[in-house]
């Protein structure tokens, strides 16, 4: 029984360690076991808390024997290396930051601390959250267990790729553009962005701040559910985080859902998506309409124009948002700076990758003077245009549906050279990000021995009927269930 | 919209990154052809649309005037490349 | 040619706030370098801004006392430029939507006129760490205590016409901000801070000439020096067929010129943007209400209440009202002593040239605002002749024991005990046969004058105590009765 611990759920894990059928010591040891043993050609942990993690875990089973664990009490848990985390080296996956051991912890990584969970160490992710291959790290790609020829998908690739090979049970990831759901969706794993504003961005290292917001990826809604439930809720340090009470998400997983209107998005199934991922979606469609859902085609007639003003808006946020790298009070400095200019310049190009200065040059454009208007402004009003279809779509129907990613992974180095196709690999994920909308990504079927990821869209603050829907689709499929051979 | 090698300079020395000489013109094709990418919205009439500066329909909140922070300078000084006396250091600042 | 001067101001009055604008770190002024300066302050990663009421409701008090509109909704921007005094490499203002619209102040002019300025807008930001040149082997040291300390800065209309103008204004506005409790007003510390912009134009003509802004300014008499040094060099460089640049120019106190600042003005492109962190600030009526109950009543206000209630001088009432701390102190003395010319004489007159003497401002009087009450009370009362008090004040000074325990212990109560008085009175009278001969021989119109001997002598022997009233009255009777 202990050797397949890596395979169970966060409710079977704490029931077992309620049971005392094993201690979260164990637990913790077990994956710290398989983050040394596996992760050497997948790259997906950057950091391993080994002392940390056991004495948290011996915390844990203090905290259980004396009967006042929660349903995450002793559960290991790894953070995105987004995360500052107090006394841990916090890279953000930068050369900027390799030597910062950050002072304080994100409200997410204190409010999983207060659930009692472990934190085994942090995971690889895109430099500063730039990028959807997991190839921009500063720290080297991340490999994708299906196919280690592969990439993970990103900016949280490190995450779902821990996940998918069961290196950890549930991971944190950040989502500003898909970077929770297109790496859950190209690892086979669950990955939900919640709703603008309903996990604290405080501690989490901002790429754009009206995009970015934090999430759980995990192997099935269910366990979403037990983590956004942790993570989620106010916070005072955070004027963006909503002042409204967090739902038992995993108390309603069960909840009716014949009456739900499920609309399928038409623009999401045109010319780019693959014959292959066009299938899957088909059948995992065929499966959701057995739940005794109604589903019908609607329309996001604006969603094209969705990349091309996230490429004005993100990058306009993290041009401001990484100009407090400069070499003064953390972070990389450059040897020997000749004057003010040359610490700033060269601190920065070293310390940041080329992904990384093409979106702050792109955004310092984009805010200059004379383009402003052109940009910026633009960029603003066809988000509202967005906005404003998913609000129609709302009216009509409960949830959106589509795939993740036009694709299943693609190689290493496939898309690397060209940023823009690499934009593209986003097209059905930043909408959402744009319009502040809560949406998963869950396993559908293979496609070619590759995940294939499901996207779910609900209104905002209805996680938990996202997380329902989900779950019961994952009650009666197993696709969620697969695991990568060797893992 | 293609930029001019000196228009990428002044956004380079505006976003304060060092950019060699050589490395100009395969920066300007990247971005130029994001800005490609971007300008796609061009496209779109957007005259009567109010911008869209935050997801959040919410009012900005306010906190009471309380001092909450004690000083942690040597913790938060360990992480700086270069400190004296509680101080920051940088090459010096000609006024 | 004839040149009009053209001045506009800009001035940052730091907020009295107990925290930062966007952090809970103390905003305190003088502390150990850095030991003031938070995670938010030092703009660590991953840390987030979040907005002090007080710092929304003293603007909102400011708008009110300066007849503004006061924004029902009201937006921060992000200011990027790359300075070591400013962590995050942008600083969080207003741009497009300020806090407080337009308003205005009135200004006296020397004529005896007053004058309209326009305020043409007020708005909230944070303010930078300072930059240290210490040596520290060709280093700066940079503090980053006060990064973060609130600011509103207020932005006049380009009305003023002559340093003096400026003058006036600014001195309003320091006025306005210091009476409304939401600036210490400190310009040595740099708690109030005036740049001013500074152009001339040929009399008559419309547009605008270009304009300097000068900044380092710190006190009031420097404010008028360096316009006035900065509209004489521009009227040089026009005279002599020159263009004047637009530039930022800094006060030089110790050349008395302002010189151009190079280094800070290459090519500024801020790149305003929404601060994302921070959603728009929506102003209810009933928070406006609410900061508006705190309002205290404003100088102008105050002056003519004086000028009504106590029945004092237009001149007596203003200077009263100068500050808010020494009108309280009227007010006190006047609720206790009652006569409120004598009041406003002892205030203005005694109290305040002790304090001129001893190099204080009021707040740090010897003698409390109910200790001088208590004494101009006895004056006011016959219980001590003025010339006593000054006696009395002065040991009140040294001592800061009650008027009356002074008066008390040192017997110098007046006597009025007309028994008493008529004594001595007849006793100086005995004594200076030879002056009484002389008083009532002479011309009736030259005798009030002659009175003065004899009261003197009374005085004398009375050691100053005897009721000056009375001891008129009587010799007057006796003499020209005798």
């Amino acid at each position: 029984m202990m050797s397949d611990l890596h395979q169970m759920s966060i409710a079977r894990l704490s029931s077992g360690l309620q049971a005392g059928d094993f201690s979260s010591v164990e637990l913790t040891r077990h994956f710290l076991h398989r983050i040394r043993q596996l992760d050497g050609e997948l790259n997906a942990v950057l950091t391993l808390a080994e002392e940390q993690a056991l004495e948290q875990a011996q915390a844990a089973d203090e905290r259980i024997q004396a009967g006042n664990a929660g349903p995450l009490t002793g559960i290991p848990i790894l953070h995105k290396d987004i995360f500052c985390t107090r006394g841990v080296r916090t890279t953000c996956g930068s050369r900027m930051l390799g030597n910062f051991i950050s002072p304080y912890d994100a409200t997410v990584v204190t409010k999983l601390k207060e659930a009692g969970m472990v934190m085994l160490g942090k995971t690889n992710m895109d430099e500063f959250a730039m990028g959807s291959s997991n190839e921009t790290s500063y720290y080297g790609p991340v490999r994708n267990p299906w196919d280690r020829d592969r990439v993970p998908g990103g900016s949280s690739g490190g995450s779902a790729a821990a996940i998918a090979a069961r290196l950890g049970v549930a991971a944190t990831g950040t989502d500003t553009g898909g970077s929770i759901r297109q790496p859950a969706a190209l690892c086979g794993i669950t990955g939900l962005k919640p709703t603008y504003g309903r996990v604290s961005r405080y501690g989490m290292i901002a790429f754009a701040s009206s995009l970015d917001q934090a999430g759980p990826m995990t192997r099935s809604a269910e366990d979403a559910a037990y983590l956004l439930a942790a993570m989620a809720g106010f916070d005072e340090r955070d004027s963006t985080s909503v002042d409204r009470p967090v739902d038992d998400y995993a108390g309603q997983l069960n909840q009716p859902l014949k009456s739900l209107k499920v609309g399928i998005v038409k623009e999401f199934f045109g010319e780019g998506l693959g014959a292959g991922m066009n299938a899957s979606m088909q059948t995992a469609i065929d499966a959701l309409k057995t739940l005794g859902v109604e589903t019908r085609e609607v329309s996001l007639p604006n969603s094209g124009y969705s990349v091309p003003a996230y490429y004005v808006v993100a990058p306009a946020e993290c041009s401001s948002n990484l100009s407090r790298f400069d070499g003064v009070r953390f972070g990389h400095r450059c040897e020997n700076p000749q004057d003010l200019e040359d610490l700033y310049k060269r601190s920065r190009a070293e310390g940041f990758g080329p992904e990384v200065k093409r979106r702050i040059m792109i955004g310092t454009y984009a805010l200059s003077a004379g383009y402003y208007d052109a940009y910026y402004l633009k960029a603003q009003q066809v988000r509202q245009v967005i906005a404003d279809d998913f609000r129609k779509a709302f009216s009509e129907v409960d949830i959106l549906l589509g795939p993740a990613s036009p694709d299943t992974a693609f190689r290493l180095g496939e898309k690397s050279d060209d940023p823009v196709s690499m934009y593209l690999s986003d097209i059905y994920t930043i909408a959402v990000n744009l319009a502040g909308l809560p949406a998963l990504s869950m396993p559908a079927p293979l496609v070619d021995g590759l995940p294939a990821g499901l996207q779910l869209i609900s209104n905002y603050f209805e996680e938990e009927q996202l997380l329902a829907l989900a779950h019961q689709l994952q009650q009666i499929s197993d696709w969620h269930l697969q695991t990568p051979s060797g893992y | 919209m293609d930029l001019e090698p000196d228009e990428v300079e002044k956004i380079a020395h505006l976003a304060r990154i060092a950019v060699a000489a050589g490395e100009i013109e395969a920066l300007n094709t990247e971005l130029s052809s994001i800005l490609g990418l971007v300008e796609r919205m061009a496209e779109l009439d957007t005259s009567d649309i109010l911008p869209m500066a935050h997801p959040l329909d919410m009012p900005q909140r306010l906190r009471p005037d309380v001092v909450t922070e004690e000083s942690h300078r040597e913790t938060y000084q360990s992480v700086a490349p270069a400190t004296k006396n509680g101080l920051y250091l940088v090459p010096r600042v000609i006024e | 040619m004839q040149w009009e001067t053209v001045i506009g101001l800009e001035i940052h009055a730091q907020l009295t706030t107990k925290s930062k604008i966007f952090s809970g770190a103390s905003s305190a002024f003088g502390a150990e370098p850095n030991t003031q300066a938070c995670l938010v302050d030092l703009g660590f990663p991953g840390v987030l801004p979040v907005l002090n009421e007080a710092v929304v409701k003293k603007a909102i008090l400011f708008g009110a006392a300066v007849e503004a509109e006061i924004a029902r909704r009201t937006v921060f921007a992000r200011k990027n430029y790359f300075y070591p005094d400013l962590p995050k490499g942008y600083q969080i203002s207003q741009l497009d939507h300020p806090i407080i619209g337009p308003g205005h102040v009135d200004i006296s002019l020397e004529s005896g006129e007053s004058k309209h300025i326009g305020i043409t807008r007020a708005h909230l930001e944070e303010d930078a760490g300072k930059s240290l040149h210490e040596d520290f082997h060709g280093m700066t040291g940079i503090d980053l205590n006060r990064a973060g300390t609130p600011l509103l800065e207020i932005v006049s209309e380009p009305d003023m016409r002559s340093a003096r103008e400026a003058l006036a204004y600014a001195k309003k506005i320091h006025q306005i901000v210091v009476y409304l409790g939401i600036c210490d007003g400190n310009m040595q510390e740099g708690s109030f801070r005036v740049d001013a912009n500074v152009s001339v134009r040929p009399v008559g003509q419309e547009k605008l000439g270009t304009r300097a802004e000068l900044k380092n300014i710190n006190s009031f008499r420097f404010l008028e020096k360096a316009i006035n040094f900065e509209v004489e060099r521009q009227i040089d460089i026009l005279e002599s067929g020159g263009r004047v640049v637009q530039e930022t120019r800094l006060y030089d106190a110790a050349k008395d010129e302002t010189r151009s600042m190079r280094s800070k003005e290459e090519a500024n492109d801020y790149r305003y943007f929404p601060d994302p962190d921070l959603l728009p600030l929506i102003i209810e009526e009933d928070f406006i209400a609410e900061a508006i109950r705190e309002m205290p009543e404003l100088p102008a206000a105050r002056r003519t209440r004086f000028e009504e209630q106590y029945g004092l001088s237009a001149y007596d009432a203003d200077v009263l009202t100068a500050t808010r701390e020494q009108a309280d102190y009227y007010e006190i003395v006047v609720a206790e002593a009652g006569d409120a010319k004598l009041s406003a004489n002892w205030v203005m007159v005694e109290l305040a040239g002790a304090l001129n003497k001893a190099g204080l401002d009021l707040p740090r009087s010897p003698v409390s605002a109910q200790h001088f009450a208590g004494l101009v009370k006895r004056i006011a009362d016959d219980t001590i002749s003025g010339k006593i008090g000054k006696q009395v004040f002065e040991a009140m000074w040294e001592s800061k024991d009650s008027a009356d325990s002074i008066i008390e212990a040192k017997g110098l109560k007046q006597i009025t005990d007309s028994g008493a008085i008529e004594a001595i009175v007849d006793e100086v009278i005995t004594g200076n046969p030879a002056q009484v001969e002389n008083f009532r021989n002479a011309a009736p119109d030259k005798q009030p004058k002659m009175l003065g001997f004899f009261v003197g002598q009374v005085m004398k022997k009375s050691q100053g105590k005897a009721n000056p009233k009375q001891v008129n009255e009587l010799l007057r009777n006796k003499l020209l009765d005798g």
